[in-house]
């Protein structure tokens, strides 16, 4: 457990390693940072036929710098109805735990079968590529993103104007809604890893997958249910569109940002990409085996991890320019209700078919956890069931609870009338 | 010597943010300083290797139960100074005063009885660990494990007992809200709607709580 160099005692040379891993992943997470604003504008002008930047350097690369520069130069308003200390502190509560997710992520490494188990010996220590290895791993990453929501939901109430208000609450509201569903997901994937360490995570899904040929990817073992939650709750906890409710330009103007200028507005800018990146990052380290792939010689193993890493972590950024090119905003009930009456159950029941089957499947010595019938896969079929006969309860519950809730919230509004004469004309 | 230091900066941070919720004015501040507050007690959790439990006091406590107390000052706008000399139940500053000076002697107690060492102390406070206990308590396994089997496993029946209270508590306040029966016009209709959607929305925060303890 943990990173091999930690194992014997800490002196300088782990602390001064440690720190170089620390600036190098910061290192790495600007420059991702930087290039995602610039793929990000390109692509959109690409989908929507423009051009997008392509003044500043080739292909228009140094057009991020360009604005950064621009930003900095730029005059630092403060509201004077602001509460001063809160506005200068809420975009450093939103930068830093953005970086903070990030130091989790295995980079690279060679998890090829046979290979180093993602280690590789830096002035002669042998460590993982990653800042840190912490054993509770991606329960971090939760955490960050729970602390991400003070950021945005201190800059708008301490902006002291009212669309930065609205903004806020509609932001504590969504961090709320999603974290529940966004955790339950992630803990399917722990149940089929059964660790919290993220470099466990990988090592799992870098094993044999089904006939040798399928990858043993958590977002295929789990069922594709998991991962589709997790991509869905993840988009909304980044409040990118189709969730972005949070700065809806055409309602409440730039949202929590509205006040903001100069270099403070830069810091939401780039750790609202920083979280882009990050996020789709741990979704390439927990469903897609992060640097988990074969290495084709050549290069060193540890290269070829970097490469598969990169070229994931690539898909889902693409993915996510895509969804805020074609997809329109929701409404703010469609957004309530997909969260609370569709991901959390859907989660929460697939997280128990999955533990059913866990339960039932029989282990190294031949017995499962639970056994019903000696035969396994009749004890299979009987868990199973079992998980899903819970889920067709659960179902039908919900489905007529909503139902009564919707007749009684008509007949409040005094809707009901309205109903029964339409049905009486038709 | 690091033990020490970080014990020191986290103290200073955990009596620091307490501090600050008495003594700030605005409530919004107030929760700010609990989260350090809370922050200060995760550090010292991570110090005694608990390391599940202090990223659940930051998930749980720091994340989703602050969010969701600056959620209500800010939708409800009560984030203005109070009027102080309203006491809602009578007497309640002497009870509070008498609890604080309690709960204090009691942790003072077990300082004083524990002495230097520390050993005896929280023996006195919590009686000798029985044998099962000293088998959970192991340093090898993670502490999620050794959490795991004694919540799971000893203490199932009070964990069950919780989450029943929390779902009665919940059911309380949705019938609570729901049976506010007086003829209302169109206009307000429209806007008790939104609430009653409110009120659900919390029924599953609750039971979102209740699965994350």
């Amino acid at each position: 457990m943990g990173d091999p160099y930690l194992s014997d005692g800490v002196d300088l040379g782990d602390v001064l390693l440690a720190a170089g891993k620390a600036v190098f992943a910061f290192t790495v997470l600007l420059v991702a940072v930087m290039l995602m604003v610039w793929f990000e504008r390109k692509v959109v002008s690409r989908l929507q036929n423009r051009i997008g930047p392509n003044i500043a350097g080739p292909f228009g690369l140094f057009q991020t710098l360009a604005d950064g520069i621009k930003l900095f130069f730029k005059e630092d308003v403060i509201p004077t109805k602001a509460d001063r200390f809160v506005f200068q502190l809420a975009p450093y509560l939103s930068l830093i735990p953005a970086f903070l997710t990030f130091t989790i992520v295995p980079l690279a490494g060679d998890f090829s079968p046979g290979g180093s188990e993602g280690r590789v010996v830096i002035f002669g220590r042998e460590t993982f590529m990653q800042v840190a290895d912490v054993p509770v791993g991606i329960l971090l990453f939760l955490a960050m993103s729970s602390l991400a929501v003070y950021g945005v939901m201190l800059a708008g109430w301490a902006s002291g104007s009212k669309y930065p208000l609205l903004g806020s609450v509609r932001a504590s509201a969504q961090a709320i809604s999603y974290e529940a569903a966004l955790g339950l997901s992630l803990a399917s994937v722990l149940l089929l890893s059964g660790s919290l360490s993220t470099n466990a995570i990988v090592q799992v899904q870098a094993g044999e997958g089904f006939l040798g040929v399928v990858p043993n990817w958590n977002v295929i073992v789990s069922g594709f249910v998991p991962f589709i939650v997790f991509l869905i709750a993840g988009t909304a906890e980044l409040n990118r569109p189709p969730f972005d409710f949070v700065e809806a330009e055409q309602e409440i103007v730039g949202g929590y940002h509205t006040e903001y200028s100069s270099i403070r507005f830069s810091l939401f800018f780039l750790a609202e990409f920083m979280n882009v990146v990050t996020l789709s990052a741990i979704m390439v380290t927990l469903f897609f085996g992060g640097p988990a792939g074969p290495a084709f010689g050549l290069l060193p193993g540890w290269v070829w991890g970097f490469i598969w890493f990169f070229s994931k972590l690539i898909v889902f950024l693409f993915l996510f320019v895509w969804f805020r090119a074609a997809l329109p905003r929701l409404r703010y009930d469609q957004l309530m209700d997909l969260g609370w009456k569709v991901l959390i159950p859907l989660s929460l029941v697939w997280l128990l078919i999955l533990a059913g089957i866990r339960l039932a499947q029989p282990d190294e010595n031949g017995v499962s956890l639970l056994q019903v019938s000696d035969n396994p896969t009749i004890n299979t079929a009987y868990f199973l069931g079992a998980a899903l006969s819970v889920f067709a309860l659960g179902a039908l519950l919900l489905m007529v609870a909503s139902k009564n809730a919707r007749d009684d919230r008509l007949k409040s509004m005094g809707l009901k009338a309205v109903a029964i004469e339409s049905a009486e004309v038709n | 010597m690091v033990d020490a230091s970080v014990f020191i900066v986290s103290a200073a941070i955990i009596i620091l943010g307490a501090l600050g919720v008495i003594l700030s004015k605005n409530p919004v501040r107030a929760a700010l300083s609990l989260v350090a507050s809370f922050f200060g007690v995760a550090v010292l959790f991570v110090l005694q290797e608990a390391h599940f439990l202090s990223l659940v006091q930051v998930v749980v406590y720091g994340g989703a139960i602050v969010v969701l107390f600056l959620f209500v000052i800010m939708l409800l706008g009560v984030d203005k100074a109070e009027n102080l000399r309203i006491e809602p139940l009578v007497g309640q500053r002497y009870a509070g005063v008498l609890a604080g000076v309690g709960f204090c002697a009691i942790i003072c107690a077990g300082l004083f009885l524990s002495g230097p060492g520390g050993e005896d102390g929280a023996v006195a406070l919590t009686g000798t660990p029985t044998q099962e206990q000293a088998r959970i308590i192991d340093a090898t396994t993670p502490d999620i494990n050794q959490l795991a089997t004694d919540l799971f496993g000893r203490n199932v029946l009070a964990f069950e007992a919780t989450a029943l209270l929390l779902t009665i508590a919940t059911v309380g306040a949705v019938v609570l809200v729901k049976n506010q029966k007086k003829p209302v016009p169109a206009s307000v209709a429209a806007h008790s709607a939104a609430d009653s959607e409110n009120s659900s929305e919390n029924t599953e925060l609750d039971a979102e709580n209740e699965v994350d303890e």
